[in-house]
């Protein structure tokens, strides 16, 4: 469908899919932890917006549900444990900044032309309306990945990690009308969960090996050099 | 008629420029908590330079004394190719978008080669620098118009500026995103904070004056009137791309004054959004500036993607 | 008609050649003239007076340049008839093999190359004999350079007129070989030898791709004429490598990246009448030749070739203006803007050849006609800058431009000449070099026709990578005009040069960009006219171009995209006029002469100038991936503690990725294989008798 011919709430959702798509990118050239965190919480918040209206398009209110739970974990409890996470562990401070920042976004940018190439085939069948943004959900996901890739800092793993996570959610609210309840509820509590243990570990790499670089985990072996 | 009415716009268009430097610096003023000057005073200041005599200094050729006329004329030109209160005029056929970037190259080229022309290192380093960033600048301004001239299928301004207007209010993710890239061009281009400081005395922050450091009189007067409408340009570029309603479509007297009015307000929101953003952000170091324009092209970039992905017809 | 022109412009170019043989004849000359002319006194004595050592060398040296400017005056008629004619002539000549007599084909494509060909040898024969002046009493004879000049010239045309292999690689060959021996004219430095060995190895290279992608199509097709070539059918495989060492080998000849290593070590080494020729025409050439192959040819064309031509010459439009503003020599940067330029003719290419393959005909054709227009323009503009760099170094006896300046004071006409060159390359409205840019840029706006997402994103990317090449082109001329022109005289030679005496050598660059200015600002009836080329490669026109009038340009159709370069141009200079009048005549006060801001120290000289490397600083700095960068600084110290700085030596040397990156491994590789091979060389005696032995061994058990 071409644009013009949608409503506004469809039009609503293909712009929110590019914003969130925006906020991968500029979680892949930020520098300081609290700001990707913060950036992280602004995607989960577009997110619920858009679930909400994907339930009111596709008439199936038990998106609004999702939503209300996409909002209160991912946009304002996770973030919140995060930051806290952060200022406790004094890494507000630090500064990682890209060795090759033009590198990594043209990486991006090539990986959002793969996932719209990879979903053609996809988007062609289905006469949703809003299956255009299948592509734009696969992309969140790679771009989550290379997220995680190109990043030392282990926080950042974990914002990388659920940036995936918020790929797939996306992915299934647009295709499958949402997820079966059950399933999300089990997933959302798996992150939860998720998210507090990788604290717990935080606490014991960093006594370990004094330092939370990812890169630095070699030191970790046993075997004798 | 038409021909007529399309000189009268442009005569409307360079004679207003002034006001909007003027208000562009009430804005400032009044979030900086100081008093600002009268909103006419541009116009004074452009009457005390162009009373004023030159002075040229003696490596000096006609480069140097034919470059302000070059680039006020050029500027002139472009103006009258933007639609301002009215589309469908005849001079938007002359030339389109792609032309207008390669008018304030004609210019830009010009007045960078006036800066050499005096053999010092301010003109050279002002020339290099400014350059350099409007290198960087034209890929983002043309993926911008790209993705424009996908969605409209067209690089007339008037033709573009007319389907925006048939197809009603459409949320465009591609125009959304073209037209933050847009603004962050238009900011580099006329060098604004956070690129290069307007107002600045020292030399070695400057980008755009360090170029015009030699000239006074009349030639920097016909400068700073140009540079002036290269503003009030870029600003009616981005209201009137991406929020055309208020155009006049005939050339009724209603119509035509509906248009001024909209055009004024459309503006006057414009150049405050502007000038917060003059205040609230510090100058960059010019090898920060590259980060920037690559944000914008990145911006550009994610709008003709998302107009491939999301807006067309599979 | 035109045919016959095509024939004079080559017979004239090889008179051209021969004559430049008679150069220290005259003794010989003056007596056979005499003998001639007994009948007729009056003309005898003006021949005594030609013929006499006094005169001799000039009328010889003239005489050279008029025969060369006869074969461009009918070059250009035989370019036009063919353009406006539109009518295809064939012919045979009774040379060649006996089987296989040369076949001769003038079509409206080689039409227009022929007129571009005629266009800068009129040009390069207004140049030449001021110019060639110098080499007379130097070590390096004139009829050396006359004779492979004429052979060059001739060898380009023939070129253009082949229709069977056989006739078309001999005249490649002549062409590549004659250049070389006109880049090793002054061989006396290593440097120009090695620049001229590089030159005939890549030329060697490249014509064996040549001669193997011309094998392929002869393979399937049993005839080694072009119309055999027109109507076999071949397997999408076995016409992708005919394409692929069709580019290589066309690419190779026309500087793509990255085997573009040639073009800025032999450009510059060449005379700078040479170098115009090679850089405006030679390269023009192989692209011909390769429009020649793919789209005349070759029956279908696939879109993957379409999407390697593009991404391929975005690469070189790219890097060539990166490595170009790193140089400091005028004639090596102007060498890689010629990289960058034939980047941008293959972008065209490259986007004709995606439409095609989508089956939009229309478009393709729009995207030919950029790639076509370019190539002339860049002639035109690239020959003028050529030409202009020579009379600069010429006069100046200077090739660095940071040893040049202030030389608009000194040489004010050739400054204007250079100045209207300078606007075309860097895509200025309203001159020429805009036009096929713009032309361009619309070929690229129309992807939405295509059908795959990918190309339909690659190609806006690709424009935009155009755009950012074309403003660094800006950038970069604002440096090589401001240093060498503009500004304070840097050495005492740049501040006590003038202008050049010889008029021809202001002539030929103003016909060039009078050329330019006109092509310019009208450039729809050269438009109309590569119609016809594409009417005859492609089957379809651009119906809409002049639909405004021929004041109007509109490739598409007129809603879509037009410009009016008339109109722009009576624009600018109303308004100039206009502002003239209200705030200088009227009232506004005379500028004052007075010394340039200080602020208030004083005491500036023409080294504290900005130098043409620190202009290109940032584009270096913002870039350094792209380049092989080595920065030396060394201090010299003295006093107690060493805190004095008495001296400080700073070295910059940046070069082309391409050599430790592609050439070097090569190079590496190759010498590696064939020291494993020369180990059969033992330098024995008895091993090559018993070599001998083995071979007679196994051709007895061979026959038996």
């Amino acid at each position: 469908m071409a644009i013009t011919e949608l409503s506004h709430y469809q039009q609503a959702i293909l712009l929110l899919a590019s914003l969130i798509v925006l906020m991968s990118f500029l979680m892949l050239g930020q520098s300081r932890l609290l700001r990707l965190v913060f950036i992280f919480a602004v995607q989960g918040i577009l997110l619920a917006i858009t679930t909400a209206l994907a339930a009111d398009v596709l008439d199936s209110p038990h998106l609004y549900i999702s939503a209300l739970l996409t909002l209160t974990l991912k946009g304002i409890f996770i973030p919140i444990m995060l930051q806290r996470l952060i200022l406790n562990m004094g890494l507000h401070r630090d500064m990682e900044t890209l060795p090759n920042p033009a590198r990594v976004m043209m990486g991006g940018t090539g990986l959002v032309v793969f996932s719209y190439y990879v979903c053609l085939p996809i988007v062609k069948l289905s006469p949703l309306i809003t299956l255009n943004t299948i592509a734009i959900s696969m992309a969140v996901v790679l771009l989550g990945m290379l997220l995680m890739i190109t990043r030392r800092q282990a926080v950042a793993h974990v914002v990388g990690f659920m940036s995936i996570e918020n790929g797939l959610f996306f992915a299934a609210v647009v295709s499958t009308y949402g997820m079966p309840m059950v399933v999300e509820l089990g997933i959302a509590f798996d992150v939860l969960v998720a998210a507090v243990l990788f604290g717990v570990f935080f606490f014991h790499i960093r006594s370990s090996i004094d330092s939370l670089d990812v890169d630095q985990l070699n030191r970790l072996n046993e075997v004798e050099k | 008629m038409a021909w007529l009415l399309a000189l009268l716009q442009t005569l409307l268009f360079i004679a207003s420029a002034p006001l909007l430097a003027g208000w562009l610096k009430k804005v400032k003023c009044r979030l900086q908590n100081r008093r600002a000057p009268s909103l006419f005073q541009p116009y004074r200041d452009l009457r005390k330079l162009w009373r004023k005599e030159p002075i040229v200094a003696h490596p000096a050729s006609w480069i140097f004394k034919a470059a302000p006329y070059i680039v006020l004329s050029t500027t002139v030109l472009a103006a009258s190719i933007v639609p301002l209160i009215a589309v469908n005029l005849p001079t938007a056929k002359i030339a389109d978008v792609v032309v207008l970037i390669g008018f304030f190259a004609l210019g830009r080229f010009f007045l960078a080669l006036a800066g050499m022309d005096i053999g010092t290192a301010f003109g050279g380093m002002g020339s290099s620098r400014e350059m350099t960033v409007s290198a960087l600048a034209e890929p983002a301004m043309l993926m911008a118009v790209f993705t424009l001239a996908m969605s409209a299928s067209t690089t007339n301004l008037s033709v573009a500026m007319n389907y925006v207007l048939h197809t009603g209010l459409v949320l465009r993710p591609s125009f959304v995103f073209a037209m933050l890239g847009m603004m962050l061009v238009a900011v580099a281009e006329t060098g604004r904070i956070p690129v290069d400081n307007p107002t600045t005395h020292l030399e070695l922050t400057m980008i755009h004056e360090a170029m015009i450091l030699e000239y006074s009189g009349r030639y920097l007067g016909m400068i700073e009137w140009a540079s002036q409408i290269k503003l009030m340009l870029y600003g009616v570029l981005i209201v009137n791309i991406f929020f055309p309603w208020g155009i006049a479509q005939n050339f009724s007297l209603q119509a035509l004054g509906f248009g001024a009015l909209a055009l004024t307000l459309k503006l006057a929101a414009l150049t405050v959004v502007l000038g917060l953003s003059e205040v609230l952000f510090a100058k960059m170091r010019i090898f920060r500036v590259q980060e920037f324009l690559s944000f914008a092209y990145l911006l550009s970039l994610l709008g003709m993607l998302s107009h491939i992905i999301l807006e067309v017809r599979h | 008609m035109a045919l016959f022109f095509a024939y004079l412009s080559v017979v004239a170019a090889l008179a051209s050649g021969l004559a430049a043989l008679a150069v220290d004849k005259s003794p010989g000359l003056g007596r056979f003239a005499h003998l001639l002319l007994r009948r007729w006194p009056k003309l005898q004595v003006r021949a005594a007076g030609v013929f006499s050592e006094a005169h001799y060398a000039e009328f010889h040296r003239n005489s050279l340049f008029v025969l060369l400017g006869i074969s461009g005056v009918s070059a250009v008629l035989a370019g036009g008839g063919a353009l406006f004619g539109g009518a295809v002539t064939t012919d045979t000549l009774p040379l060649g093999l006996p089987w296989l007599n040369w076949h001769i084909r003038f079509d409206a494509l080689s039409g227009f190359f022929y007129l571009l060909i005629g266009l800068v040898l009129i040009a390069v024969s207004l140049y030449g004999p001021g110019y060639v002046r110098e080499f007379e009493h130097g070590r390096h004879p004139l009829s050396v350079l006359g004779l492979f000049t004429g052979l060059f010239v001739a060898g380009m045309e023939l070129v253009l007129l082949a229709d069977d292999t056989f006739f078309f690689v001999i005249a490649w060959e002549l062409m590549s070989v004659s250049s070389y021996f006109l880049v090793a004219f002054q061989h006396e430095h290593a440097s120009n030898r090695r620049a001229a060995f590089l030159y005939l190895l890549m030329a060697v290279i490249g014509a064996m791709a040549i001669i193997l992608a011309f094998g392929v199509l002869a393979g399937f097709s049993g005839g080694l004429t072009f119309d055999h070539y027109r109507t076999v059918k071949l397997t999408p495989v076995w016409a992708s490598v005919a394409f692929v060492l069709a580019l290589f080998g066309f690419g190779m000849k026309a500087g793509l990246v990255p085997l573009h290593a040639w073009l800025p070590e032999a450009h510059p080494v060449a005379p700078s009448h040479i170098s115009a020729l090679m850089s405006g025409v030679m390269l023009k050439v192989a692209v011909y030749g390769f429009i020649r192959f793919t789209f005349d040819l070759l029956d279908q064309v696939l879109w993957q070739w379409g999407g390697l031509v593009l991404v391929i010459g975005a690469a070189s439009t790219l890097l060539g203006v990166l490595y170009a503003m790193m140089q400091h020599d005028i004639k090596r940067l102007l060498a890689y803007h010629s990289v960058e330029n034939i980047g941008i003719i293959f972008i065209g290419l490259g986007l004709s050849l995606i439409y095609i393959s989508e089956g939009q005909q229309q478009l393709g054709a729009l995207a030919l006609v950029a790639a076509l227009l370019h190539s002339l323009n860049h002639a035109l503009f690239k020959s003028l800058l050529f030409l202009g760099a020579g009379t600069i170094i010429h006069q100046t006896h200077e090739q660095n431009i940071e040893h040049l300046g202030g030389l608009i004071h000194r040489m004010p006409k050739l400054a204007v000449v250079f100045l209207i060159g300078t606007l075309s390359i860097a895509a200025l409205p309203p001159f020429n070099g805009f036009v096929s840019e713009w032309l361009t840029f619309q070929a690229a706006l129309q992807a939405s026709g295509i059908g795959g997402g990918v190309l339909r994103s690659m190609v806006p990317t690709s424009a935009s990578v155009l755009a950012l090449a074309g403003a660094l082109t800006a950038t970069c001329f604002v440096k090589l005009y401001g240093v060498v022109f503009l500004g304070l005289p840097r050495t005492r030679r740049a501040a006590t040069c003038h202008e050049s005496v010889h008029r021809g050598m202001l002539a030929g660059p103003a016909w060039l960009a009078g050329l330019c200015v006109l092509l310019g600002v009208f450039p729809t009836p050269m438009i109309e006219s590569l119609n016809v080329v594409t009417g005859q490669l492609l089957g379809v026109t651009l119906p809409g171009a002049s639909a405004l009038g021929w004041l109007w340009l509109t490739p598409v159709a007129p809603e879509v995209a037009s410009y009016s370069a008339s109109l722009v141009l009576v624009g600018i200079l109303l308004t100039g006029w206009v502002c003239y009048q209200l705030l200088y005549r009227r009232g506004g006060l005379e500028a004052r002469r007075a010394d340039p801001w200080d602020c208030g120290f004083g005491g500036l000289n023409a080294r504290m100038q900005y130098t043409a490397t620190a202009f290109s600083m940032p584009i270096r700095r913002i870039f350094e991936p792209v380049f092989d960068v080595e920065e030396t600084i060394e201090e010299k110290k003295s006093g107690p503690g060493n805190f004095q700085n008495t001296g400080l030596h700073y070295q910059l040397r940046v070069s082309d990725l391409a050599w430790p990156y592609l050439y070097a491994p090569v190079a590496r590789v190759v010498t590696w294989l064939s020291r494993w091979v020369s180990r059969i060389q033992t330098g024995n005696i008895r091993t090559y008798i018993a070599y001998s032995f083995f071979t007679l061994l196994i051709l007895l058990w061979g026959i038996s």
